[in-house]
């Protein structure tokens, strides 16, 4: 055991050694270990790195990525101000989504992230867009390009009109990879107010209801229903999956006053709720 | 009703023998034993049954202490006391061997053949529990056993055939000993299609095909030192159940041990045998024979079992000693795999058993005391520590969705007291004895997920936090035998704390489609089971016999409701006729109306019935070589019934002819 550290010491310190050399060689690669790149986006002094754990951007919620590289030296930057703004560039008009502030990732040097819910996905027509706006040093920069973000065959998004007749966009944001027992859930509640502004709503009632249609519309006890965290600003629930398969977890959404504004309980000859998410695994 | 008043009153007041034909038991064997089946080969014995090539599920049900629950043809589960596997301890030659079925299509019995054996000893209450905890009692399969007094070969043939289902029945056995080495060797081939229930209706899946290999050589190592090693390899194909939704296409058993028997031990020891086993059991059930199903769905299990037992016997003075260290280390893994109709989803999966790792380890004492003439007294005692662990976190994780502060394991201490005295002279035999028992949830009520039991139509889910059940028991019997008439009852009463069984979960939804709801198992305070048989035998002529036999059982919860599969009334009459090479029978047997049925846990009414059995046969003895030939109809009058132990009210066999012959050759000389 007293070797194995040794060794790990001798082995660690010729690696710092050797960046010592070189100040141009990338930091280690566990900054990005579980991350896969999703494109770069040429800057005007950087090159911006895109990345997701799947190195794609479904529709739904995701949790975005991105580091910077100083067109010169090859260098990451460790110090960004970063603001994004998605926008959907439809042929009518244009809207945004739902996305959250860019943050440098606890632990990491020169990793940031942030949280976008695609609601649609792009098409050949219509494509999202996705603007960053940084600043380094005092010098203000922005970039922009098209994302590609592609439809899922697995609902994870919910939009619609509710009884209030207000907008809504439910997202499935945990669990990413699902696993048979309880799961921790969190759901981001998002009202449309305008076409660029969809803020959390804020202690709604979001009651959960996982089936199996696949096998006599099943469900699993001891689900927890999501509920509103002021510091996160998510709903955060216990969600129970017995077995593995497809299951549909169907949602009921009701205001702060209990009122239903969007869907419907499992009962009798009703299978499905008429807003719901989807895991397969 | 009055009648059967009547015969409760005489069951109690009367008093008789064993409810078997044979006689000669010493008066310890019946606290040791409440029933030995003999099945010995290649004794006569076993060729003076009326069918010999028996399955060794038809030995036991003859027998009036065992009753079988059936889901098919093939593989039924024994009862004892009205209770069943989670129960009882069957051992094969003092080895636990746990099937490997959720649905409990493998019965331990499952897995050997008569041909293995020379009886089947039958425990009640906690008479069974040498070979470790038990409540409801235990069945010992006895396999046999060569004394080193002979040299030479012997061997045995043996064919038959019933009508009724086709079923065919072919085996083979060897034996080789002289003074210091033995070998036996035996095969069985056993083949059916559908049976027809009465008025020839075909029961669809109910054809099974079984091969079983049995080994066993043994070393004489000097006077007092014994070496043996046996196998059993059994393999069990194309079984159908009718009675359940799903069939099975293999259950597979491999049986191994060493053993090691020290004889004059010490002054006061004279016995002493310790035994190393293993056995593996694989078991796929699947539902591919079946059409228009909701969904197609396969659930292999598998079980393996390490052990071992130390058993010490001796007298010192007038105490009869036994004293028995048990261990077994038991796992567990059960999964359920559910194809989609949809190709694009994933498939459904989830371990039934999580992979439970059940250890146990125990030591049991017993001591017979010979007081004056007549009269003698038995006390025993045991402890063990048992440990549950579910391995597998996945299967942790999918039973934390019920209970989630549940731990992987659990250790708990199990422990039985049980005491007796025996009176016995010329005419009579009467004895009382009480005990004290527990066990710990099996791994079905503890740990099972989404077990479908067909019976009730609920899915049942395991709970790991019961405590052990409890139970309190006494027995009484008596019998009396003067000339030609020979009588005996036996009765015996358990109070249960905490009784394991299903309860309806509310608001739970099942997991199986049809299914009526889920239930979760629990502990109910106290629930009572009462049984009580009555057997006489009249032997009006040296070679004519009447003999027959009453029981009867209850069963209530603590609500006053009936527990399920109790038995209702049940008779058996039988006259045999026995000379020299002939010997036919003629017997009657059925059971009443089941006043008392368990709504609440599936059942319905079952109606009365009677049935007509009669078998003939005829043996040659050119010396050395003998030649059987039994033949007989069941069923005579082809009646349609099924009872309640019957899964689903599962119809039984309709008429059918069976034909057994078997040849045997005997070249041993005695030493």
């Amino acid at each position: 055991m007293k070797n194995l550290k040794y060794l790990a010491f001798a082995i660690l310190s010729i690696f710092i050694i050797s960046c010592d050399k070189d100040e141009n060689t990338p930091l280690p690669a566990d900054e990005l270990s579980g991350l896969l790149l999703i494109q770069e986006i040429e800057g005007t002094d950087h090159m911006i790195e895109l990345y997701s754990a799947s190195g794609k951007l479904p529709v739904g919620h995701n949790k975005v990525f991105l580091r910077f590289r100083k067109k010169a030296d090859n260098a990451l930057e460790k110090n960004v101000d970063v603001s994004w703004m998605p926008m959907m560039k439809m042929m009518s008009m244009d809207h945004a989504c739902p996305y959250g502030v860019v943050s440098k990732v606890t632990g990491k040097e020169s990793l940031f992230s942030g949280d976008i819910v695609f609601q649609m996905p792009g098409n050949d027509m219509e494509s999202w867009e996705l603007t960053i706006t940084y600043s380094i040093g005092g010098t203000d920069y922005t970039a922009k390009t098209d994302i590609n973000v592609e439809n899922t065959t697995l609902k994870r998004v919910s939009v619609f009109k509710a009884n209030d007749s207000l907008r809504y966009i439910i997202a499935l944001i945990d669990p990413v990879t699902p696993k048979v027992g309880i799961n921790e859930m969190t759901v981001g509640i998002y009202k449309m107010e305008n076409m660029m502004s969809f803020p959390a709503v804020e202690n709604y009632q979001l009651t959960i209801d996982p089936r199996m249609p696949g096998m006599g519309n099943h469900g699993s006890p001891n689900n927890e229903n999501p509920l509103y965290n002021a510091a996160t600003g998510v709903y955060k629930g216990k969600l129970s999956l017995s077995m593995t398969g497809y299951w549909k977890i169907n949602l009921m959404l009701k205001n702060d006053l209990g009122d239903i504004l969007m869907g419907n309980a499992i009962e009798g000859a009703v299978e499905s709720s008429s807003i719901y998410f989807e895991v397969d695994f | 009703m009055k009648n059967f008043a009547v015969l409760l009153l005489l069951a109690i007041i009367w008093q008789i023998t064993k409810a078997q034909d044979d006689e000669g038991h010493d008066s310890l064997s019946l606290y040791q034993l409440e029933e030995v089946i003999v099945v010995s080969k290649p004794g006569i014995r076993h060729y003076q049954q009326a069918k010999p090539l028996s399955t060794l599920d038809e030995y036991l049900e003859k027998s009036g202490k065992v009753n079988m629950v059936k889901r098919g043809a093939y593989a039924w589960e024994p009862m004892i006391n009205s209770m069943t596997s989670e129960r009882l301890a069957i051992t094969i030659d003092g080895m636990h061997v746990f099937g490997a079925c959720t649905d409990k299509m493998d019965p331990i019995t499952s897995y050997v053949d008569v041909s293995n054996l020379s009886e089947i000893a039958v425990f009640s209450g906690q008479q069974g529990s040498g070979f470790g905890p038990s409540i409801g009692g235990g069945i010992n399969m006895v396999r046999q056993r060569n004394n080193f007094d002979k040299k030479g070969w012997s061997g045995s043939l043996d064919a038959g055939f019933e009508s009724n289902g086709l079923l065919q029945t072919n085996g083979a056995g060897l034996n080789y000993s002289s003074s210091v080495f033995f070998a036996d060797v035996d095969v069985m081939y056993r083949d059916a299609s559908n049976y027809k229930a009465g008025d020839r209706q075909e029961i669809p899946y109910s054809q099974f095909t079984k091969y079983n290999l049995s080994a066993t050589t043994g070393v004489l190592l000097n006077s007092h030192h014994l070496l043996e090693a046996s196998v059993i390899f059994d393999k069990a194909t194309d079984v159908g159940y009718p009675a359940l939704p799903m069939d099975v296409s293999l259950a597979r058993a491999i049986i191994g041990s060493v053993r090691y028997e020290r004889m004059a031990v010490s002054k006061y020891f004279h016995n002493w045998e310790t035994k190393l086993y293993y056995n593996t059991i694989t078991h796929q059930m699947d539902d591919s024979e079946r059409p228009d199903i909701p969904i197609r769905m396969d659930m292999p299990g598998w079980s393996k079992t390490t052990g071992f037992y130390s058993r010490i016997s001796g007298c010192v003075n007038k105490h009869q000693l036994q004293i028995n260290l048990t261990g077994y280390h038991n796992q567990a893994l059960a999964e359920m795999t559910m194809f989609p109709v949809n190709p694009e989803e994933s498939e459904m999966f989830m371990y039934t058993w999580p992979d439970v790792r059940t250890s146990y380890l125990g030591v049991f004492v017993e001591d017979k005391i010979a007081l004056k003439k007549h009269h003698s007294l038995r006390f025993s005692a045991s402890t063990g520590l048992h440990r549950n662990l579910v391995a597998d976190d996945f299967g942790l994780n999918s039973l934390q969705i019920f209970y989630p502060k549940m731990k992987a394991s659990q250790v708990r201490n199990v422990s039985s007291l049980s005491a007796g005295y025996l009176f016995q002279n010329k005419d009579w035999e009467v004895g009382v004895s009480t005990g004290y028992g527990e066990r710990a949830p099996s791994v079905s009520e503890g740990y099972g997920f989404y077990l479908f039991n067909s019976f009730d139509a609920f899915d049942y889910v395991g709970n790991p936090d019961m405590p052990n059940e409890h139970s309190l028991e006494f027995h009484a019997n008596a019998s009396f035998k003067k000339d030609k008439i020979r009588l005996s009852s036996s009765a015996n009463y358990f109070y249960f704390l905490q009784y394991i069984i299903g309860v309806p979960e509310q608001g739970l939804i099942p997991m199986t489609i049809g299914a009526r709801g889920i239930k979760i198992y629990q502990a109910l305070p106290e629930a009572h089971i009462f049984n009580v048989d009555l057997n006489a035998q009249y032997l009006f002529h040296p070679s004519w016999k009447l003999q027959g036999n009453v029981s009867y059982s209850l069963g209530r919860d603590h609500h006053g409701m009936p527990l399920p599969m109790i038995r209702p009334v049940s008779y058996q009459a039988l006259m045999v006729y026995r000379a020299d090479k002939y010997f036919a029978e003629l017997g009657v047997s059925g059971n009443s109306r089941q006043w008392s049925f368990s709504k609440n846990y599936g059942e319905d009414l079952t109606k009365g019935f009677a049935i007509v059995n009669c078998s003939a046969g005829y043996a040659v003895y050119p010396k050395s070589h003998r030649l059987f030939l039994k033949a007989g109809i069941e069923n005579l009058l082809d009646s349609r019934y099924s009872t309640f132990a019957d899964w689903n009210n599962l119809l039984r066999k309709g008429r059918s002819f069976y034909i057994n012959i078997s040849f045997m050759f005997d070249k041993k000389v005695s030493l």
